[in-house]
């Protein structure tokens, strides 16, 4: 039981993370038709941010604060420099969003040097509880419980509010969303640095996670993300955590139970999900 | 007789088809504007030219006076002019409901007791009031997408074959509707029932190969067979 318990919160932790970068990427495709390679970038960007920002002030709250923010920058510079001359293109998307991902990784080594660099949970989210034989790391659970509440207030946003309700229509009909008085670019720019804030706030949670940061992580949890997106289906923001959980948590009892399919199980769930629902577990009705 | 609208020697190309060739009419205020002809004879993309969603390469396009021509189609949108498409475009996966937010420019109360008005106009779209746009029928669709258009206070409404694929019924509802929305909207309507626009029409336009051919008042039209049966083939 124990054991089950301890492989779950890893998985459920791995997935939350997943999905802090697959729903930005998940609203980006869906909106805007665009498969942004670099954002695994962003994810790296936020990672390095997080610690510096830790470092310096050493409160792991302005760390988070600080990598957002820097995400979302990234995510301005990215959408106007990168992506604007591009839409519509997706040969041409991926192409130019492989290169600025490679520029995003060597900007990092050219910032922070090339070498890993150790990254420290904060004290008071080290150490775990003891429940009988079962031991729950704190920051685990506190990735958990952070992905649950993003998908909360972000899921109340797409929801409730009239910009939620905006970026919903666009994902449906973007020329419709003009037609109706919205500057759908502006729209655009305000996904992609929100997508852009959450793929760097999920490298910044990251960081502690794995213990030490290098400078192509972002590539290795970019194409998680990219199979989640499409088991979860592209443009839905609850498929994307579904598909995160479930990714997470077949990569976790996998790694104990088959060690040798770890790394292959998640191409198979997508491959099973490909076949029996191409579009995704939660299709975006159109 | 205030001209509110007025497009002038139209050319359109989609990818590199050349759909306008030439298409001219002017909408009065306070008037139904019909543009009429064949299948493919470039009506709605007269309308989609106008809203900016296929730019002219060649023309004008002047409202209230001032050149349209170029500019996006949200600020097209924002100058008051509402827009229902051919395939009404519902937002599948938002309810009724908030396909009509998505739509109000604010949401005060006068846009709600507007939204009542309305709705008094769409008694149906009530019923369906907090189910998804995908469960709609094809006259309810309609509907919501009439009323979408006509949420905002509006100078001018573009209005696409709205009679398509629907039963007579139907049809006659929407016509009722059109006929409110016309005391206080210049209208802009793309019909292929001849008898619906005949009805509700003030001044036509018969566009053909992408090229405006005749321009007259409906009794006119009404009046003249040779015309119905050349460019409608009714008759």
């Amino acid at each position: 039981m124990e054991l089950w318990i301890n492989l779950t919160v890893n998985g459920l932790a791995t997935g939350m993370l997943i999905f802090l970068l697959a729903s930005g990427l998940t609203l980006i495709f869906g909106l805007m038709s665009v498969l942004n390679f670099a954002h695994g970038g962003l994810f790296a960007w936020g990672a390095y941010a997080g610690v510096w920002f830790y470092t310096v002030t050493n409160s792991f709250t302005l760390a988070l604060i600080g990598a957002i923010l820097t995400g979302a920058v990234l995510g301005f510079i990215t959408e106007k420099l990168i992506i604007t001359p591009v839409y519509g293109d997706h040969v041409q998307q991926i192409l130019i969003t492989l290169g600025f991902m490679i520029v995003l990784s060597e900007m990092l080594k050219v910032v922070w040097g090339p070498n890993q660099i150790a990254a420290k949970v904060p004290p008071a989210l080290s150490g775990s509880w003891e429940f009988g034989d079962v031991l729950i790391i704190k920051y685990r659970l506190f990735i958990i419980i952070i992905g649950f509440l993003v998908f909360g207030i972000f899921q109340y946003i797409l929801k409730r509010t009239k910009i939620g309700l905006i970026v919903r229509a666009g994902v449906l009909n973007k020329e419709m969303v003009q037609a109706l008085g919205i500057n759908i670019k502006r729209v655009f720019l305000l996904v992609f640095m929100t997508g852009a804030a959450l793929a760097a706030f999920g490298g910044a949670l990251m960081a502690p996670y794995s213990g030490v940061i290098y400078a192509e992580m972002g590539m290795d949890f970019a194409i998680l993300a990219f199979i989640v997106v499409v088991i979860g289906g592209m443009g839905s923001f609850p498929g994307s955590l579904l598909a995160a959980i479930l990714v997470g948590l077949a990569g976790s009892y996998m790694a104990y139970y088959v060690p040798d399919l770890s790394l292959a199980v998640n191409m198979i769930i997508m491959v099973i999900v490909l076949i029996f629902r191409p579009q995704g577990l939660f299709q975006v009705k159109g | 007789m205030t001209t509110l609208l007025k497009a002038e020697n139209l050319h359109t190309y989609i990818g590199q088809y050349h759909i306008l060739q030439g298409v001219s009419f002017a909408a009065t205020q306070g008037e139904v504007s019909v543009l009429l002809g064949r299948n493919g004879a470039g009506k709605t993309t007269t309308l989609k030219t106008i809203m900016g969603l296929t730019p002219a390469s060649k023309g004008t396009v002047m409202f209230k006076g001032t050149e349209i021509t170029k500019k996006p189609t949200y600020e097209i949108s924002n100058l008051h002019i509402g827009y229902v498409p051919e395939d009404q475009a519902i937002f599948a996966g938002l309810t009724v409901e908030e396909n009509m937010r998505v739509a109000m420019r604010k949401e005060d109360d006068t846009t709600l007791e507007r939204q009542e008005y309305i709705l008094s106009l769409f008694p149906d779209l009530k019923k369906y009031w907090h189910k998804d746009g995908a469960f709609l029928s094809g006259g309810q669709k309609q509907m919501l997408a009439m009323a979408r258009a006509f949420i905002n206070e509006g100078e001018l409404l573009l209005i696409d074959e709205p009679s398509k694929g629907l039963a007579p019924i139907v049809i006659e509802k929407v016509m009722e509707a059109m006929t409110e929305m016309k005391k206080t909207t210049t209208i802009v309507l793309v019909e292929q029932n001849f008898l619906m626009a005949s009805k509700i029409g003030d001044t036509y336009t018969l566009i053909d190969d992408g090229k405006t051919v005749h321009t007259g008042t409906m009794e006119e039209l009404i009046a003249n067979d040779e015309l119905q049966h050349t460019y409608l083939g009714i008759g």
